[in-house]
């Protein structure tokens, strides 16, 4: 059970309507007698029919990359066929590894260090009290609306100079800096709601800030921990941006490899398919195991 | 530059701290900030202060040597540029015809998801799936198998109604675009609006109920109010994300047919990496952040209304 249903010591309104994000709709707090189990059928069949509709062409995507060529690219679709694994078996083959580790790198680098760096900010920016602690908050959110095509160039140059250009790991700072406004505020969501009477008793035991932090406040936000670097995964696995202007021969992503698909449009559909699919099953499946968390990182934390 | 914003849009709600600490306490209390802090400014700000500083130079990385000081000159040249206005004028379009269609559409899905029905969370997994896509994996799935004039999905489906062998993306670029971009961005419109409706206190509800309103009456004029400021976060958090847009013009259009689809995060690409005319890439790059500290700053009053009560 998250740190969210403790909720008296939430700031938000207490009474909430379920979460929807149980099966079915099994949520906290509600009365029995108001839930029917399933709304009108009518209601049912349109989501359903809906929802289907918006997810066939990830659907699409999947099925054709067990296809073979000739029957990817046909006039009407093929709709059935006997499955291959030889789209699989030629990206595979075809230097994706590379691809696939530099992403999972950078990704897994910036992912760290976005937890390691934005807990204690986040810290800072809620418990603590620091004096003006808005201004730093609201400056660290500027940062992250700030368009990135103005700073590109001084990047590349720096990175250069640097010699750190086609480098994972200027790739895993740029992730990084990207993706702490949007942690540090999602990890203050968590910790304001924290009960003060925890954090008081433990004081009153005589606990100092480093063993409060050990044993009280980490355990209680470590599942909205696992959420933040979930989110920052996501972000930082799909980003376009910077992997195509940073990185060259050396350090690029999978993202870059899809690139290389522009070219041979059209010729290859059931291979680009297959390469698709597997640079965004990742992602897709993070976010799918992390959706209850996904609004609460894509407001920034504004909503829960 | 952006510190100024977060200044300005915190003034309203800011309150003198009733007693002062000490320095010394003050730093350490900020003390598990400055790692953070330090970084973000490390490769944020001093970068766009160097882009402040090119913006007032005339230099081309492909003519070494050519550097000298031109003043407001390149502010002047992007100005005139046709090719800037355009550029202006796309960014405008795509990103208003993405909000607009994806916060409708974000809506009405989130009223949808909020009523009860079998498989609901399910068909919440799959509505939410179009978001997580990785976006280039998305742009070509749409191009390739979806947009085609001869083997698309599209003209296969509306066949029936007349349309054979139309090539999308050379004939509607924008709106093709605008399409995909839709399709990912209703998710985040859906999630945040789905969360604004899912924090209405059930009372309140009932009790509209017991006085006899309507569901279309409880709607309008209980829902929509509270709904509000979710709409309101989820417009300008969208528009904050989508006037980034990149990837879908990379490999959808490549900017094309022409200029049709470049908006500017394609056109100061372009200018940088394609034709290394860095001075007037900064002055586009300095005036795309001075427009989006406008918008921000209303972006960050939505939010610190927000926040208002945590004080």
């Amino acid at each position: 059970m998250s740190v969210s249903h403790l909720a008296p010591a939430s700031p938000r309104p207490a009474t909430r309507r379920d979460t929807g994000s149980g099966t079915g709709g099994a949520g906290t707090g509600q009365p029995r007698r108001r839930r029917r189990r399933f709304g009108s059928p009518w209601l049912a069949l349109l989501a359903w029919a809906v929802g289907l509709i918006v997810f066939f062409p990830v659907l699409w995507m999947f099925l054709t990359g067990f296809k073979q060529e000739s029957q990817a690219s046909t006039d009407p679709p093929t709709f059935f066929f006997e499955p291959t694994l030889e789209q699989y078996r030629a990206i595979l083959g075809r230097d994706f590894g590379p691809y696939f580790l530099n992403s999972l790198s950078a990704t897994l680098i910036s992912t760290a260090l976005v937890i390691v760096l934005g807990t204690p900010a986040a810290y800072a920016l809620s418990l603590a009290k620091i004096p003006r602690w808005r201004d730093s908050l609201f400056f660290f959110i500027s940062t992250r609306m700030m368009p990135v095509v103005a700073i590109i160039l001084p990047l590349y140059i720096i990175a250069k100079n640097l010699n750190l250009l086609d480098n994972v790991t200027m790739l895993a700072l740029v992730y990084t800096v990207m993706n702490l406004p949007i942690a540090v505020w999602m990890i203050r969501s968590f910790l304001i709601e924290i009960p003060s009477e925890v954090l008081e008793a433990a004081r009153v035991d005589g606990a100092s800030r480093t063993t409060e932090m050990r044993r009280i406040i980490l355990p209680m936000i470590a599942p909205g921990l696992a959420a933040t670097a979930l989110i920052c995964f996501i972000f930082a696995w799909n980003e376009f941006f910077f992997a195509v202007s940073l990185t060259a021969t050396q350090a690029p992503t999978v993202p870059v490899f899809l690139v290389g698909f522009i070219t041979s449009e059209g010729l290859f559909w059931a291979r680009l398919s297959a390469a698709s699919t597997m640079a965004a099953l990742p992602v897709i499946l993070a976010g799918w195991a992390a959706q209850k968390w996904l609004v609460r990182g894509l407001s920034l934390g504004a909503v829960k | 530059m952006s510190a100024d914003l977060a200044t300005a849009a915190s003034l309203p709600g800011r309150r003198r701290a009733p007693r002062k600490p000490s320095a010394a306490t003050r730093w350490k209390l900020r003390g598990p900030l400055l790692p953070a802090l330090a970084i973000v400014i490390l490769l944020t700000q001093i970068p766009l202060l160097v882009t402040l500083y090119y913006s007032l130079f005339s230099q081309n990385l492909l003519r070494p040597g050519s550097t000298e000081f031109v003043g407001l000159d390149n502010y002047a040249k992007v100005f005139t540029d046709g090719l800037f206005r355009n550029a202006v004028l796309n960014t405008v379009v795509l990103t208003a015809g993405t909000v607009l269609f994806s916060i409708i559409c974000g809506t009405a899905l989130a009223v949808l998801l909020d009523k009860k029905f079998f498989g609901r969370s399910i068909v919440r997994t799959l509505l939410i799936t179009p978001f997580l896509v990785m976006p280039t994996a998305a742009a070509l799935l749409w191009k390739t198998s979806m947009f085609n004039a001869v083997f698309g999905m599209l003209n296969w489906v509306l066949s029936p109604f007349g349309v054979e062998d139309l090539d999308w993306v050379s004939q509607f670029p924008m709106a093709s675009v605008i399409l995909v971009l839709t399709w990912q961005w209703t998710p985040f419109m859906m999630l945040i609006v789905l969360a604004g409706l899912q924090s209405q206190s059930p009372e309140v509800l009932e009790a509209a109920k017991v006085d006899g309103a309507g569901g279309w009456a409880t709607f309008w004029q209980i829902t929509m109010p509270h709904l509000r400021q979710f709409i309101e976060l989820a417009i300008l958090l969208g528009s904050i994300f989508i006037v980034q847009t990149f990837d879908a013009i990379f490999m959808i259009t490549q900017g094309g047919p022409g200029q049709a689809t470049t908006n500017l995060p394609y056109f100061i690409y372009q200018q940088t990496f394609r034709a290394f005319d860095v001075g007037e890439s900064a002055a586009a790059g300095v005036i795309v952040v001075v427009a989006t500290i406008v918008i921000a700053t209303f972006a960050l009053r939505v939010i610190s209304r927000l926040f208002r009560e945590e004080g």
